[in-house]
């Protein structure tokens, strides 16, 4: 029973990925492909953390931690491109 | 225009010691499991990119006063030292060797020579990814 549970929702991220992707070949303007990408990062921490029950192994903890680390800081990084023009500033104005 | 971003800092002054918690602790799990010098490295280099993208580089650079060439630099210089090293006992280069020791706190431990070399690995791919991206990321 929870392995047909856990391949659905398998195939369900795959679906959201598969949306998001669309959505950063066809994205009109940069916010909604940075959106996009942080979406995907999601959903694969997601679907890692869930073959890691399947399998029932500990080895993809570690994946998951460093995954959503660069997600983290890949968004700040396009949101301050994005919001400022540069991502790493000789000296703060304000 | 002032840009109000003290939400960000706030949530990086935290996420940076989370960031290097899971160095240290992917930097000393190498010998037997997923992690190990180079890792380290890279997870600890993130948490300086990710102060040096919420904070500007004068900002950290006054707080972490290293030259990071120069770190680069050192931990070359300790890779290559250890492989020496070994050269002393008259064991070919790059020779490693284990022993089990009794700590207080950890109780029967095995320390490993490796872990001196892991540590220079982990000193230069810090030094080589923050030089490059702040090369990088200068002005024209």
């Amino acid at each position: 029973m929870i392995e047909i549970m856990l391949m659905t929702s398998i195939a369900l991220f795959g679906v959201a990925i598969a949306i998001a992707l669309f959505r950063i070949v066809f994205g009109p303007s940069l916010p909604d492909r940075v959106i996009a990408l942080d979406m995907i990062g999601v959903n694969l921490v997601s679907g890692i953390a869930i073959i890691s029950v399947m399998l029932r192994t500990k080895a993809f903890l570690e994946v998951i931690l460093i995954l959503a680390v660069l997600t983290f800081i890949s968004t700040i990084a396009f949101s301050k491109y994005i919001e400022r023009g540069v991502i790493i500033e000789r000296k703060r104005d304000s | 225009m002032k840009i109000n971003n003290v939400i960000l800092q706030a949530v990086t002054k935290i996420a940076v010691f989370i960031i290097l918690t899971l160095a240290v602790y992917l930097f000393l799990s190498g010998h037997n499991s997923p992690g190990g010098g180079f890792i380290g490295g890279l997870v600890l280099a993130t948490a300086f990119v990710l102060l040096f993208i919420v904070f500007d580089i004068e900002t950290v650079q006054k707080a972490i006063p290293f030259d990071f060439k120069r770190v680069a630099a050192l931990g070359a210089f300790l890779a290559v030292g250890t492989g020496f090293g070994s050269l002393l006992f008259g064991e070919p280069f790059l020779s490693q060797s284990f022993g089990y020791f009794d700590l207080p706190i950890f109780g029967k431990t095995e320390l490993a020579t490796v872990t001196i070399f892991e540590a220079g690995v982990a000193l230069v791919v810090v030094g080589v990814v923050v030089t490059i991206i702040l090369s990088i990321s200068e002005d024209v």
